[in-house]
C-alpha cells in the first residue's frame, strides 16, 4: 500500500470536514467501547487473563525464533509447504508463484492485514489474476477501490447509502430497482454474488491470527464464515502470516482467544474459529489439495532487542483504536498506511520509516486508554514517545520546533534563569488575558494554532514554583 | 527462500544477542511436551449439570437454538419438526459419519436424508460435533472422511446432534479429549477443528449485527440427554 502517513495533518484536516465520515465515527465508537467494557466485565478473570497473555508472549518472542521452526517442521510433517519471507515483494512473489503453479485465475481471499502490508491483490491482479476479496467489509471496500480504515472493522468508514451505491454499480446484472436501504438486503446480495465466486475460485488466500508451534496449525478467527469458504473450497490454500503470530500451544493459544473477541468487538468468542492442519487427508470428501504458509519478516525481527519489541505482543484486536479520541476524530485514513490508531503510530514507523510516518505518535494526546485497554498491555504511548525521541536524534522535526525545544533546554539547564523567564511570562500573560482570565491569541505564529479554535487559560499571576515556596514558607 | 529462512532466523537470534539457541530449543519443547494449562475461568469449572445449562445458555445467547431430547430415537422427530417450523423442505445433507448411525430415520418416512459434503442447492446440512464448550456455548467439529467440513458453511441451516456427555467446561477440556483421541487422527490433529458459537454474522455494514452473512444463517444444536 502506498503510504499517505506524511501528510497525515492535511489527511486529518480532510477527514474532520467529511460528514459522512463524522457521522459514522460518532455512530459506531460508542458500541465498540460499552460492549468491550461489559465482556471484560462479565469474566472475573480477565484482567489476569491479559497478565498471562502478556507474559505468554513475553515468553514467544524471546524464543521466536525456535518456536518458528518448530511450526514449520509440523507443517511440513502434515504435508503443508512453508514459505520464508524477509520483504513485502518476497511475499507478493511466492504467492504469485503459488497461484501460477496451481493454474489459477480466480482467486478468494479471507481477511488479512499482511495482505494489505504486501499490496497483494495489486500484486496478482498485474499478473492477469482476480482477486475477490470475501469478508463483507472488505469487499465492500474493494468495490470502492481503497485501503481498511480499522484492522477488524474494514468498511468502518462507509455508510449504507454509500454500500448500496457500491453495489448497484457493480452488480449490474441485477435489477436496477430493487430494494437496497435496508442491511438485510445488502447482505443476501453480498452472500449470492460471493457465493458464485466461492465456488470457482482456484485458490483461496486466508490471514492468520495465531500459528501453533505444537501442531502447525494455522488459525483465523471470524464472523461470517468467508474465510472458511474460502479455505475450503479451492485447490489450494494459502496462509499468510506475520512471523509474530506463532504460539506454543493449544493451550496457550486458548487463553489468547480468550481475550481477542471480548477486547476486538466485545463478543465472548466470535462465531467461528478455525484450526487448519495441512492438506486433505486419504479419504476427506473436502478441503484444499495443497496448503502453503507464507511467513513474513518485513522489518518485524530488527524490533527484538529494541524498546520496541513489546509492540510484537500486539493480537490486532482494534481495542486501542476503538478508545483512542484521535482515532476518533478522523478515522483511520487519515494515519495513511495499513495500521491506524495507536498500534499504527507504534508499528507504521517501524515498518516504513520514522522519516515517512513522523507524524504518526505525534498524533497522540497521550490520554493512556490505548494501554488502559490493550488485551497484551503494550505500552504505546511510551513507544510512542520513543519515536518522538529518535525523531529528535535524527533531526526530523521543523526546524522551529526544534529551535523551540532548543530554547527550552538553553533554559531548563540553567534554573536561575529559566525561574526568571517563567515568572515574566506568567505576569506577562495575566496582564494579557481578558477579565474572564483567558487568552483569545497568542502573538507568535507558531503559537496561534492553539488558539485558533479555543481559549488558553491564563496563568494567575504568579509561577508554581512561587506558589510552591510561599506553601512551604507558611508550614 | 532458503537463504530467506536463515536469514529471518539467524536475524531473530542476532537480535535477541544469542549466541546458540540451544537452551532456547530445551526450554520451548519442554513448554509443547507440558502443554500446561493456564488460567481456567471458573466459569469453565462447573459441575456435568451445570455445564449442559450452562452450554445452553450460552448457545442462546448468540442466536443458536437448542432442542433438547432424551435419546436418539427422538431425533427424526426433532428435526423433522424444526424443518417444518421453519418452512424448511423435508431434505437433509448428513455427514457419513458412523455416530450418526443410530438415528432411525425410518421413523420419519418423509425426510430425505442423504450423506456426503455439501452441495450448492443444499439447504439443510446435519452433522455431530467432538465436544460442546460451555464457557462460550461454542460446538467443536472436526473433519475426516466422515465428516465433510463444507457441510458446516454452505447450507443455510446447520442442525448439529450433540450428545450432553460431550459437552465439557473450557476449551481446554475440548483439546484434552482430542489428545486422547490422537490416535484417529494423522499426525494427532486433524485437519480442520472448527470451533462454531452461533450462526454466521457480520457487523460489517454500519457495525449493526446481522446473521447469515457468508456461513449458516441458522444454527439448531439437538442436544441428545440419554
Amino acid at each position: 500500500m502506498e503510504s499517505t502517513a506524511h501528510s497525515f495533518p492535511e489527511n486529518a484536516r480532510r477527514a474532520l470536514q467529511d460528514d459522512t465520515l463524522q457521522y459514522m465515527l460518532a455512530k459506531s465508537r460508542s458500541g465498540f467501547q460499552l460492549r468491550r467494557a461489559a465482556a471484560a466485565q462479565r469474566l472475573p478473570e480477565f484482567e489476569a487473563l491479559r497478565d498471562q497473555g502478556r507474559d505468554l508472549k513475553n515468553h514467544v518472542l524471546e524464543h521466536l525464533d525456535v518456536y518458528l521452526e518448530m511450526f514449520e517442521s509440523k507443517v511440513v510433517e502434515r504435508g503443508g509447504h512453508v514459505h520464508w519471507c524477509r520483504t513485502a515483494e518476497e511475499a507478493r512473489e511466492a504467492i504469485l508463484g503459488i497461484c501460477q503453479k496451481a493454474g489459477a485465475k480466480t482467486v478468494t481471499k479471507g481477511k488479512s492485514m499482511i495482505a494489505e502490508e504486501i499490496a497483494v491483490n495489486d500484486h496478482l491482479e498485474a499478473h492477469g489474476l482476480i482477486p475477490i476479496e470475501t469478508d463483507l467489509g472488505e469487499y465492500i471496500i474493494q468495490l470502492r477501490k481503497e485501503p481498511p480504515s480499522h484492522i477488524i472493522a474494514p468498511a468502518f468508514h462507509v455508510s449504507k447509502e454509500q454500500v448500496a451505491d457500491a453495489f448497484r454499480a457493480a452488480h449490474t446484472d441485477l435489477p436496477p430497482d430493487r430494494p437496497l436501504e435496508e442491511p438485510r438486503e445488502l447482505i443476501t446480495e453480498a452472500r449470492l454474488m460471493l457465493r458464485r465466486r466461492f465456488q470457482e475460485a482456484d485458490v483461496g488466500i486466508t490471514g492468520a491470527n495465531f500459528l501453533v508451534a505444537e501442531t502447525g496449525s494455522t488459525i483465523i478467527v471470524t464472523n461470517e464464515g468467508n474465510g472458511d469458504l474460502t479455505q475450503t473450497l479451492p485447490k489450494v490454500h494459502v496462509v499468510i502470516a506475520s512471523i509474530d503470530k506463532v504460539v506454543p500451544t493449544l493451550e496457550d493459544v486458548s487463553t489468547l482467544l480468550r481475550l481477542l473477541a471480548r477486547s476486538a468487538t466485545g463478543q465472548e468468542f466470535s462465531a467461528y474459529t478455525t484450526f487448519s492442519t495441512g492438506p486433505r487427508r486419504p479419504g476427506d470428501l473436502d478441503g484444499p489439495e495443497e496448503f502453503h504458509v507464507v511467513l513474513l519478516d518485513n522489518g518485524r525481527s530488527a524490533l527484538l532487542g529494541t524498546e520496541f519489541q513489546e509492540v510484537l505482543r500486539c493480537i490486532r484486536c482494534g481495542a486501542c483504536m476503538n478508545h483512542c479520541p484521535v482515532y476518533g476524530s478522523v478515522g483511520g485514513h487519515a494515519y495513511g498506511w495499513v495500521y491506524p490508531g495507536p498500534v499504527g503510530a507504534v508499528i507504521d514507523p517501524a515498518l516504513i520509516g520514522i522519516k515517512e510516518a513522523g507524524h504518526l505518535p505525534n498524533a497522540s494526546t497521550f490520554c493512556g486508554r490505548c494501554e488502559a485497554v490493550c488485551p497484551m498491555r503494550i505500552p504505546l504511548p511510551k513507544m510512542m514517545r520513543h519515536w518522538r525521541e529518535k525523531e529528535f536524534e535524527e533531526k526530523l522535526q521543523p526546524a522551529t520546533m526544534r529551535q523551540g525545544l532548543g530554547v527550552w533546554g538553553w533554559f531548563a539547564r540553567r534554573p536561575g534563569f529559566y525561574h526568571a523567564a517563567a515568572r515574566m511570562t506568567a505576569r506577562m500573560l495575566r496582564r494579557a488575558s481578558g477579565s474572564d482570565g483567558k487568552l483569545g491569541s497568542l502573538p507568535l505564529p507558531m503559537l496561534s494554532g492553539w488558539t485558533e479554535h479555543r481559549d488558553l487559560p491564563a496563568p494567575e499571576g504568579r509561577t508554581f514554583q512561587e506558589l510552591w515556596a510561599e506553601r512551604r514558607g507558611k508550614k | 527462500m532458503t537463504d530467506s529462512r536463515s536469514q529471518i532466523l539467524g536475524g531473530i537470534a542476532k537480535s535477541l544477542g544469542r549466541i546458540s539457541g540451544d537452551a532456547q530449543r530445551a526450554a520451548a519443547r519442554e513448554r509443547i511436551a507440558a502443554h500446561a494449562r493456564n488460567l481456567i475461568p471458573a466459569r469453565a469449572q462447573l459441575d456435568p449439570a451445570d455445564q449442559v445449562r450452562l452450554f445452553e445458555q450460552m448457545a442462546l445467547e448468540v442466536s443458536a437454538t437448542v432442542a433438547r431430547v432424551p435419546d436418539l430415537d427422538a431425533v427424526p422427530d426433532a428435526v423433522a419438526g424444526y424443518l417444518a417450523g421453519h418452512n424448511l423442505p423435508a431434505e437433509l445433507r448428513a455427514a457419513p459419519d458412523p455416530a450418526l448411525d443410530a438415528i432411525p430415520w425410518d421413523r420419519r418416512p418423509t425426510l430425505t436424508v442423504s450423506t456426503g459434503r455439501a452441495r450448492d442447492a443444499d439447504a439443510v446440512s446435519l452433522t455431530g460435533a467432538f465436544a460442546g464448550i460451555a464457557e462460550t456455548g461454542t460446538l467443536m467439529l472436526v473433519s475426516g472422511a466422515e465428516r465433510p467440513t463444507t457441510l458446516n458453511f454452505l447450507p443455510d441451516t446447520h442442525i448439529v446432534v450433540l450428545k450432553a456427555e460431550q459437552i465439557v467446561g473450557g476449551y481446554e477440556d475440548a483439546w484434552d479429549r482430542l489428545r486422547a483421541q490422537a490416535g484417529s487422527f494423522e499426525g494427532g490433529m486433524p485437519r480442520t477443528v472448527n470451533m462454531v458459537t452461533g450462526p454466521s454474522r457480520t457487523g460489517d455494514i454500519e457495525q449493526t449485527i446481522q446473521l447469515g452473512a457468508h456461513g449458516p444463517r441458522r444454527l439448531h444444536i439437538v442436544l441428545v440427554e440419554g
